[in-house]
């Protein structure tokens, strides 16, 4: 029977594979990665901010008609154009950016993670994830 | 409204559904939608973009906490993001193409599910089932630690799971939510995964997938900076609040609270939705 309430002090000989050693230092790694770049990307995000609320505090602030975003804060060179020029709104999407690369960088690492652990099927896994988030990046005119 | 009070009333409010999200256990995607199109008149399509963003923030932050424990199963949240990342490409796509009112009309769907959700009882968890062929070879079955030390556990229907996972990834990348109460469908009910191993394995793959949308999303100008920045910071400091005193608090009252909240929002999305309102 794989399956046992029983206390056991040693782990399961029939799970080799799940929860071993080697999965569970990866995840505390990617954990921390996780973390951190959530906390860079606040940083950035609060910095631009401030630049922002500075600049346009006593503005009026109107949500209700969609516009859509110009390309200074929708494709990647525009964001790093405006952040160049010192704006706050620019400074906040270049937050945000980051905080869409941590979980993307995240599934990078998994793919070097389960390389050490020779499980070729997982990376191949992997890789199609990592695919389809470089896809929805780059294909959607973020890159351009 | 002046761009201050404004930032400083959507922190606030983003701030306790990011606090009551995660003490909740319910998520504060699924409330911030509704709140900001029904209370400060944004345009869905904005509050989508906005709210995306702060889910990611909010999974990615929970996850080193998470992980502590030792309960999430990378295989299985592996696996299962291709369907949930394939289908918040699909989802995003979908959302531009698709009239507000629409929109508007499956959110008060999804928040009515939700809140039957969040006021049924989580069935028990299903001991000693037989390995099932699939799952081994995906190997996916595993152990955690629990009260009376490691506990195994076999993974059952991994096709209807992965299917279902789509469907989540799907409403996820269309609504901007994080698609907890499809996510415990697919893992809870279909593949029969023990509570505490899907809840932290969710919140693992839940960054993942609305990072797919994401960039869907602030590529075609959906994510305004001066909207997006009180709504990320205030749910998650909100969350991270949250998962800091929830031992301490009394979640039972809470929750009701809570799905009541969600309950009259989805009915309010609904309305405003069929008499075209949004």
């Amino acid at each position: 029977m794989p399956s046992t309430d029983a206390p056991a002090p040693q782990p399961h000989p029939q799970e080799p594979q799940s929860q071993s050693w080697d999965d569970r230092r990866i995840e505390v790694i990617l954990g921390n990665l996780l973390r951190s770049g959530v906390l860079l990307s606040a940083a950035v995000v609060l910095s631009g901010a401030c630049v922002y609320l500075s600049r346009h505090a006593h503005e009026a602030a109107d949500y209700r008609i969609f516009r859509g975003e110009p390309s200074e804060f929708r494709t990647i060179p525009g964001v790093i154009h405006s952040v160049l020029n010192g704006r706050g709104r620019g400074l906040i999407q270049l937050g945000l950016l980051l905080l869409i690369a941590t979980p993307i960088a995240r599934v990078a690492f998994s793919i070097v993670g389960f390389a050490i652990e020779r499980d070729r099927m997982y990376v191949v896994f992997t890789l199609i994830v990592l695919a389809i988030l470089l896809y929805s990046l780059l294909g959607s005119g973020l890159g351009v | 409204m002046t761009v201050l009070t404004f930032t400083a009333v959507v922190a606030i409010v983003s701030f306790v559904a990011g606090l009551l999200g995660s003490l909740t256990g319910l998520g504060g995607g699924v409330v911030l939608v509704p709140l900001l199109t029904l209370l400060f008149h944004v345009d869905i399509r904005y509050a989508i973009g906005a709210s995306l963003v702060s889910v990611i923030a909010t999974s990615s932050g929970a996850a080193a906490a998470y992980v502590k424990e030792g309960f999430s199963n990378i295989r299985i949240g592996m696996f299962l993001e291709i369907a949930t990342t394939f289908g918040a490409l699909l989802g995003a796509f979908l959302a531009t193409r698709i009239p507000t009112s629409a929109l508007a009309i499956i959110f008060g769907a999804v928040l009515l599910y939700s809140a039957y959700l969040s006021r049924k009882p989580r069935p028990l968890d299903q001991r000693n089932l037989p390995p099932d062929a699939l799952a081994t070879r995906l190997r996916m079955n595993g152990s955690f630690p629990d009260l009376a030390g490691p506990r195994s556990y076999n993974v059952q229907h991994v096709p209807t799971g992965f299917g279902l996972m789509f469907g989540a990834g799907a409403l996820s990348g269309l609504l901007g939510i994080g698609s907890g109460a499809v996510k415990v469908l697919a893992m809870d009910q279909a593949m029969r995964i023990p509570f505490k191993v899907s809840t932290t394995t969710s919140n693992f793959m839940i960054g993942v997938t609305a990072a797919a949308s994401a960039g869907v999303y602030l590529g075609r100008g959906y994510v305004d900076p001066g909207l997006a920045m009180p709504v990320m910071l205030g749910v998650l400091a909100g969350s991270l609040f949250g998962t800091r005193i929830l031992v301490k608090a009394e979640t039972k009252s809470l929750r009701l609270v809570f799905s009541v909240v969600i309950l009259v929002l989805g009915l309010q999305m609904l309305y405003k939705g069929f008499w075209g309102k949004i």
